[in-house]
């Protein structure tokens, strides 16, 4: 019974538009031209063009107007941060009221995805074969569209699921796996072969890639949540936020946090989430401890909302420094400090530990999420040229110092591509299909 | 993909989205953006002898906050000199030879007059020609456009003149400011128009300001009544053409124009017996774009259906469209409120109670909500409950399944006449 209760609270929060709503928003739409929305999106959806198609009762037009520039536009119109790209570029911010793209994107991709019409074919097949490594939305981006053009792709995905961190990683109630599924699957329509369970470095290794495919690309994303380094940390309780999300999107969600006590680390969108769901598993209390305070937090404005609409608490200026554990090797207590931001050292900012002002919170899981690690072995593995587990590529090509290998995703965010989400690893899939493609095109490889 | 070209008498065109002969086909330029965009075929800005335009031109009618409902305007036929508009239109025929190309034309009802327009457009190589007897200002105060395409004599008389000296097809572009506009169709038809066009805008007047008193738009202070489009004249513009397409005597194709503003309007227009559309204001609106999603929409759709050719769904709906004494008095149907889907606004109570016929009974239940429900024997199947329903799906109207036979108003008069005539003999 609490079984099925809190297997509900993982289904998806935001309903999707009605026919009515829709319509009524799609005719508020402008229909600007040289769309300041399109421009923001960092796929450049043809935002007006698809709202248009709507509005005129063209939905699979309109689905095919999104998914042909972004072939994850249904994911994408779940969890981009709109407010930061197309709906906050919108020129009818009069009143607050731009216009809702996401939840009008969401309508027209829903329809598509319910009718399950095919919207592209692959190509001619042109005899090159590319391997992909790792199937998070980078992958199957450019994965979609080297099928487009005739290529031969095998993706290998170390999970037992394709789908990378949208299958895996965001919060189910935000981003259910339904939608995941069907992406991966117009993937694999197209032709590539998706090769789940197998780990490259570990089932397969680099070397047989480089022999056996034309071409490589790298989409691999980042690794765990590192350690917090502090005393306590491998009591039982302890947990990486990405794996304990993880958890949430099985068959069944795990019931062992019900009425239980649960601390956060970090203020991200990685701790909103895991927070988030600790609320949704039946956790008694949920508190996000970070160093800073709300101005540095490096979530979303409408994540942080939800959060607190869900019931999170926020303590800032609060750094752990041991986690405290009972005779059975579990978690009883966090035992923390207090910080400040002090004007000093050059900085607006610096942060310092406040004297004597250790306290203890009492909790039963301490939650790790302050960012993510990087794929190093494998980065290292390839032989190619990288800064600190990211790999240098060229900014155009995204190439890596292997001509043979390229990267693209969350696996080179950091040293100023991109963001690290969803819709600009789908473009930077993209792109990195369409260099492969003028590169193979231009030493005359393919016609 | 279905086939999208059309044949209209003649004139071929990659696709039945035209523009009408208005401002956005002005010049060379812009009717070659347009064919870039996608656009299958142009007809030309009127020409004729040059004219002098007034500012301002245009007004909009909104309506509940939408913008340009209806369009409203007191241009004129083209103000540059025709040597430069021949120029254009053979530069523009020459680079997109595939596109349809239309001369729009508007002459003093001379006959050198039509004689002299036509060989000097035909020259350049247009695909076809379309007198405007429609123009409702200006024009029309000098003889021409509405005035001369108001009185059928001269719409014959003036067709057949263009037709003694045309090559190409000749479309006669018809002005709704008419009662019947089927008389004026039947005019060309004798004049030997190869087809006709309409509708032409409907004489307007878009508004008065309420502060300076001015009309809208004004010259200086001054008005006169303009030409109206937009959608707006839709509904008008497709029974003229379901009229014209059902006549037995006009038999021409035709090229629907009016409030055309997505593919959705121009596919009821081709079922409605149109075999391309022209439009103006939507495209005034914003941009020769929107034809991208005309194009798009209409072949989805045809494909949707697994209709390959567009040319196949021309005039599907004629059939269909009647007069109001063929309809079968005996078909009846009847408003079936769904309390599931209602989300309480109470409009269709207040809507049958006040202005038609108190079929809905209103009352409460225990928690104060307001429940609906259609007494279906008092229910004479108007619609207007469904029509002012804010939700979908809330009131459906079905069919009330029927003994009697299909009975119509004229079948109803020639049975009473018949009982009438065998009942006389014992009456006498
Ligand atoms: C909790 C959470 C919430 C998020 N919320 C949002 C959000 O709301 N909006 C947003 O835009 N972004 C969000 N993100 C970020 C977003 O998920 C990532 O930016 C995006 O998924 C990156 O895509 P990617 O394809 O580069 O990598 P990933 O999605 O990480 O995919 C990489 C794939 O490679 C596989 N792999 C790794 N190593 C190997 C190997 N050696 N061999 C084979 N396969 C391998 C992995 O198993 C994985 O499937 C969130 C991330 C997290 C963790
Ligand atoms: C500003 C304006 C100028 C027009 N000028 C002409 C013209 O020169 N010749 C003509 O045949 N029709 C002219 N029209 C009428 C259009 O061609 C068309 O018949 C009418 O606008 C209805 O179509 P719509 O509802 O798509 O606008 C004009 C319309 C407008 C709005
Ligand atoms: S900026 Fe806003 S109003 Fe303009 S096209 Fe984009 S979504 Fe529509
Ligand atoms: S649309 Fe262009 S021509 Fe017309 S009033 Fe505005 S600026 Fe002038
Ligand atoms: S108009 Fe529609 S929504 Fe309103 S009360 Fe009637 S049935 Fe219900």
């Amino acid at each position: 019974m609490i079984n099925s209760l809190l297997d509900k609270n993982f289904e998806e929060v935001t309903l999707g538009f009605s026919k009515a709503s829709a319509m009524e928003e799609a005719n508020r739409c402008l229909y600007c031209y040289d769309a300041p929305c399109m421009r923001a999106c960092p796929t450049s959806i043809n935002v007006p063009s698809f709202i248009k198609k709507i509005a005129s009762g063209n939905l699979k037009g309109s689905a095919k107007v999104i998914l042909e520039a972004n072939p994850m536009g249904a994911s994408c119109a779940r969890v981009c941060p709109t407010e930061e790209l197309c709906e906050g570029a919108c020129v009818m911010q009069k009143d607050d009221k731009p216009i809702k793209i996401g939840a009008l994107q969401r309508y027209a991709t829903d329809w598509v995805k319910n009718q399950d019409i095919p919207l592209f074919n692959a190509g001619v097949p042109n005899g090159k074969r590319i391997a992909i490594i790792g199937s998070g939305p980078a992958g199957l981006s450019a994965a979609r569209e080297l099928c487009r053009m005739g290529y031969e792709v095998t993706i290998f995905e170390a999970e037992k699921k394709a789908g990378g961190l949208n299958q895996h990683g965001i919060v189910s109630f935000r981003l259910p796996q339904e939608v995941v599924d069907w992406e991966v699957e117009q993937v694999r329509r197209l032709g590539a072969t998706i090769l789940t369970g197998k780990r490259v470095g570990k089932d397969v290794t680099c070397d047989e890639l480089l022999e056996n495919f034309d071409r490589i690309i790298v989409a691999v994303g980042m690794s765990k949540v590192p350690n917090l380094n502090i005393e306590g940390e491998m009591l039982e309780g302890v947990l990486d936020a990405i794996e304990f999300v993880k958890t949430t999107k099985q068959e069944t969600v795990p019931q062992n946090m019900i009425g239980k006590k649960v601390v956060v680390i970090g203020a991200g969108n990685t701790a909103i989430d895991a927070a988030t769901c600790a609320i949704r598993l039946g956790a008694a209390s949920v508190k996000i401890l970070y160093r800073r305070t709300a101005n540095e937090m490096t979530a979303y404005p409408f994540e942080y909302e939800f959060a607190k609409q869900e019931g999170v608490e926020f303590q800032w200026l609060t750094s752990p420094k041991k986690v405290v554990g009972n005779e059975d090797g579990q978690v009883m207590a966090l035992e923390c400090v207090q910080m400040k931001l002090v004007d000093c050292y050059d900085r607006k900012d610096a942060l310092l530990e406040v004297e004597n002002s250790n306290f203890t919170i009492a909790t039963d899981f301490v939650i790790r999420a302050i960012g993510q690690k990087r794929q190093v072995d494998l980065i290292q593995e390839f032989n190619i040229q990288q800064s600190n587990g990211i790999p240098s590529v060229d900014p155009v090509t995204l190439q890596t110092s292997n001509s043979k290998v390229y990267a693209c995703g969350d696996v080179i965010y950091g040293n100023g591509y991109g963001d690290a989400t969803v819709v600009s690893a789908v473009q930077q899939g993209k792109d990195c299909a369409y260099a492969i493609h003028h590169s193979l095109k231009q030493s005359s490889e393919i016609a | 993909m279905a086939d999208l070209r059309i044949n209209l008498a003649g004139i071929q065109s990659p696709n039945p989205f035209w523009l009408a002969s208005a401002p956005p086909t002005n010049s060379g330029y812009q009717v070659q953006r347009a064919f870039e965009a996608g656009w299958g075929g142009a007809v030309w800005k009127t020409l004729g002898d040059p004219i002098l335009n007034v500012s301002s031109r245009f007004a909009a009618v909104s309506f509940n906050g939408q913008k340009v409902a209806g369009f409203n305007n007191i241009e004129l036929i083209t103000d540059r000199p025709l040597e430069i508009n021949l120029k254009e239109i053979y530069e523009t025929k020459k680079r997109f030879p595939n596109h349809a190309i239309i001369a729009s034309l508007m002459v003093e009802p001379k006959q050198e007059k039509w004689h002299e327009i036509v060989k000097r457009v035909e020259d350049v190589g247009v695909d076809g020609l379309e007198l405007n007897f429609g123009c409702p200002h200006g024009m029309a105060e000098r003889g021409m456009g509405a005035a001369s395409g108001q009185v059928p004599e001269l719409v014959e008389k003036q067709t057949y003149w263009a037709k003694e000296m045309a090559k190409t097809p000749v479309i006669v572009k018809l002005t709704p400011n008419i009662t019947d506009i089927t008389v004026t169709a039947e005019a060309a038809v004798r004049g030997g128009a190869d087809a006709i066009s309409m509708i032409n805008t409907i004489n307007s007047l878009a508004g008065v300001d309420l502060n300076t008193w001015n009309t809208i738009p004004h010259v200086g202070g001054k008005g006169a009544h303009g030409g109206y489009c937009g959608p707006a004249v839709k509904p008008i513009a497709l029974n003229m053409v379901g009229e014209c397409a059902r006549s037995p005597h006009i038999n021409l194709p035709i090229s629907g124009i009016g409030g055309i503003s997505n593919w959705q309007d121009a596919a009821e227009f081709l079922l409605m017996g149109a075999t391309g559309v022209q439009v103006c204001t939507a495209a005034m609106h914003h941009g020769f774009r929107i034809v991208e999603d005309m194009i798009d929409g209409l072949n989805n759709y045809l494909d949707e259906k697994g209709i390959t050719s567009v040319m196949d769904i021309v005039g599907q709906s004629v059939p269909k469209y009647s007069d109001w004494g063929n309809l079968d008095l005996n078909y009846k149907v009847v408003a079936e409120i769904n309390n599931d889907k209602c989300i309480h606004c109470n409009k269709c109570y207040i809507a049958c109670e006040d202005t038609s016929h108190q079929a809905i009974d209103l009352y409460h239940d225990a928690s104060g909500l307001s429940q609906l429900k259609i007494r279906e024997e008092d229910c004479v199947g108007c619609n207007l409950c469904s029509i002012v329903c804010p939700e979908e799906g809330a009131i459906t109207m079905k069919e009330v399944k029927n003994t009697l036979p299909s009975m119509t108003w004229n079948e109803r008069q020639e049975m009473l006449k018949v009982l009438n005539t065998t009942a006389e003999p014992i009456g006498k």
